[in-house]
């Protein structure tokens, strides 16, 4: 099954096309798996479905106010160089965020249409997910809120625990202390260092940026640490495969919208 | 014979989530989602509430849309797309949606002018535009009068514009002055009927010789007159300030659109935008256009607010004109020139 993972809640703009089958699979196949994913035998640890993938395309162009320009080239081109027609997506999967909202929503709307045009599913997925499901131990996910303070997210051993939150960095610091946390990543550490300085920094993720640095020609590197979208494929691939029908499509604001209810009218005269 | 081409139309530069399907001069559905009551306490339109209520009624309204022509997304020929101008996180929603039906559909993309849209939305109604033609549009985000050559091919020419608050703007803040809901257009015109027109309040820019506005200062002559009513502990007489204000924003309006018409030698006047819905607005225009020579053309009330259907009808007259589709990065810009 042919699937398109779009994540725009970081400041990466990051598009992957995945081949997703069940196990047992045709050794050939098994052959050209990505050397980073999971032995089935770890995947039947973790109590998760048996299957395999592979990346066909996985890149990230990193301009945070261009979401909108650069992403819609981004899936044409995945399209092409994967040799892949529409047609042939079998699903769709996105970034739910936390994210700042106007580059959320546009990774979020390109999905769901991609996905209503096509008619074939479209699953959404905490894009913190698409850092937190690689790493080991116990780990806070850190990315840019803007204002001042970043959403997070904390995995046990590659597993959410709880909801996304969004905060200071203080204040998350303090949370994730008590929740037994020792490391941190994502990009919203290197944000703070000093904030976020007692925590050691994971480095589950480097060698996926190290991979994709040396994908071919690519017009960025995969922000290390920010959400991978082929990543976001296996959080969600058991549901790919079982054709279950995806829970509806809601972004992870975690903010109301700034809005103020007016003041009765001024007094002209007195206010000029 | 073949059939001419199924244009889809997406509109979210406010407000209004709006879906059009059009092919060749025919409006085939529409579809509406508007969040305007989500802003109705806040007296105005909240760019990230709207960008939200747009992201969620996206696709739904698209679906919507196709139900009511009994069309599938497969007969879609090409997406339009709303490109500006507008509020920047609400014209994204729309132009990411749009590249995402196109690319996905296998068909070309074209960003429009929203502008433009507002005029082509007539030729549903009127049929072909004359050209030139001269175009008065209206709403809580403009006011502008526009020379417009073809519609498909060649640029509007801007003629003048308000040069502070648009004319709806100025509807929406005198209707909270007389403790009226927002959006303040309906509520005005209903009470103006029964008033009489008889304060005398400013028509700036009036025989200024451009053919810009300015709304602003009217505003706040209205708000000058209530108040000195209340200081003096007089009842307000809100039926004759709304007839008088909407009097004097018509007869501005009306008289700028009618030289312009003249100076540029068209016998052609289309009104759009929301504010075209106004009585008195269609009623003076009506008087005037007649009086001097002028087609006054005024699409019907739920086709001159934002809609899907105008955007379609202008992506409908590029594809058949054979212009060059827009690139996938076709940027939203919320301040998108003429
Ligand atoms: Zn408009």
């Amino acid at each position: 099954m042919l699937v398109l993972a779009l994540d725009t809640s970081t400041p990466a703009c990051a598009v992957a096309l995945v081949e997703l089958g069940a196990l047992p699979v045709d050794p050939r196949r098994q052959a050209d798996r990505a050397p980073q994913d999971q032995a089935p035998q770890d995947q039947a640890a973790a109590g998760r479905a048996l299957f395999e993938w592979q990346a066909l395309f996985e890149r990230a162009v990193w301009d945070a106010r261009r979401h909108g320009e650069l992403l819609a080239p981004l899936v044409a081109e995945a399209l092409a160089e994967a040799g892949i027609r529409p047609p042939d997506l079998a699903a769709v999967v996105v970034g739910a965020g936390p994210g700042p909202f106007t580059s959320l929503r546009v990774g979020m709307v390109t999905g769901a249409a991609f996905g209503a045009a096509l008619g074939i599913p479209v699953h959404g997925v905490c894009s913190l997910d698409g850092i937190g499901t690689v790493t080991e131990g116990p780990v806070g996910v850190i990315t840019d809120a803007r204002r001042r303070e970043v959403f997070w997210a904390r995995y046990q051993d590659g597993t959410r625990v709880g909801e996304p939150g969004v905060g200071a960095p203080a204040a998350v610091v303090a949370q994730l202390r008590a929740s037994g946390a020792t490391r941190v990543t994502g990009p919203g550490v290197a944000l703070y260092p000093e904030v976020f300085a007692e925590f050691g920094h994971s480095a589950d993720r480097a060698d996926r940026a190290d991979r994709a640095d040396g994908a071919d020609g690519a017009d960025g590197p995969l922000v290390p640490g920010s959400p991978a979208p082929a990543v976001l494929v296996r959080c969600v691939a058991a549901d790919i495969l079982g054709g279950r029908t995806p829970a509806p499509l809601v972004p992870l604001y975690l903010r109301r919208p700034d809005a103020a209810e007016p003041r009765p009218p001024k007094t002209v005269t007195v206010a000029g | 014979m073949t059939e001419r081409p199924l244009v889809l139309g997406i509109e979210t530069s406010c407000d209004e989530t709006g879906v059009g399907l059009v092919r060749g001069g025919t409006l085939i559905a529409d579809a509406l989602a508007s969040s305007v009551d989500e802003h109705a306490r806040y007296g105005g339109v909240v760019p990230e509430i709207a960008a939200r209520a747009h992201l969620e009624a996206m696709v739904p309204t698209i679906e919507r849309a196709l139900d009511r022509a009994g069309l599938r997304h497969r007969d879609v020929d090409a997406v339009a797309v709303t490109a500006g101008p507008g509020l920047a996180g609400a014209l994204l929603v729309g132009v990411a949606a749009a590249k995402a039906y196109a690319l996905a559909l296998g068909v070309p993309l074209h960003g429009v002018h929203h502008l433009a849209a507002h005029v082509a939305v007539d030729t549903l109604e009127h049929g072909p535009l004359p050209r030139p033609s001269v175009a008065l549009l209206v709403s809580g985000g403009h006011s502008s009068l526009l020379l417009v050559p073809d519609l498909a091919t060649e640029p509007v020419v801007p003629l003048g514009a308000t040069v502070d608050d648009a004319a709806g703007e100025a509807y929406d803040k005198v209707a909270r002055l007389l403790g009226m809901p927002f959006p303040g257009g309906p509520p005005i015109d209903a009470a103006a009927r029964d008033g009489r027109a008889d304060i005398a309040f400013p028509r700036a820019k009036a025989g200024d010789g451009t053919f810009d506005f300015s709304f602003s200062g009217l505003k706040t002559a209205v708000a000058r007159w209530v108040e000195a009513r209340h200081r003096s502990g007089e009842p307000v007489p809100v039926a004759d300030v709304a007839a008088s204000f909407q009097e004097a924003v018509a007869d501005v309006l009306t008289a700028k659109a009618v030289a312009a018409c003249r100076s540029q030698g068209v016998d052609t006047l289309v009104i759009g935008g929301g504010v075209a819905a106004n009585s008195r607005l269609r009623a003076l225009a009506a008087l005037r256009c007649e009086a001097a020579g002028i087609q006054l053309r005024v699409p019907r009330p739920g086709l001159c607010t934002d809609n899907g259907a105008m955007v379609a009808a202008l992506g409908s007259l590029r594809v058949e004109a054979g212009v060059a589709p827009s690139p996938w990065d076709l940027p939203a810009t919320s301040t998108l020139p003429l």
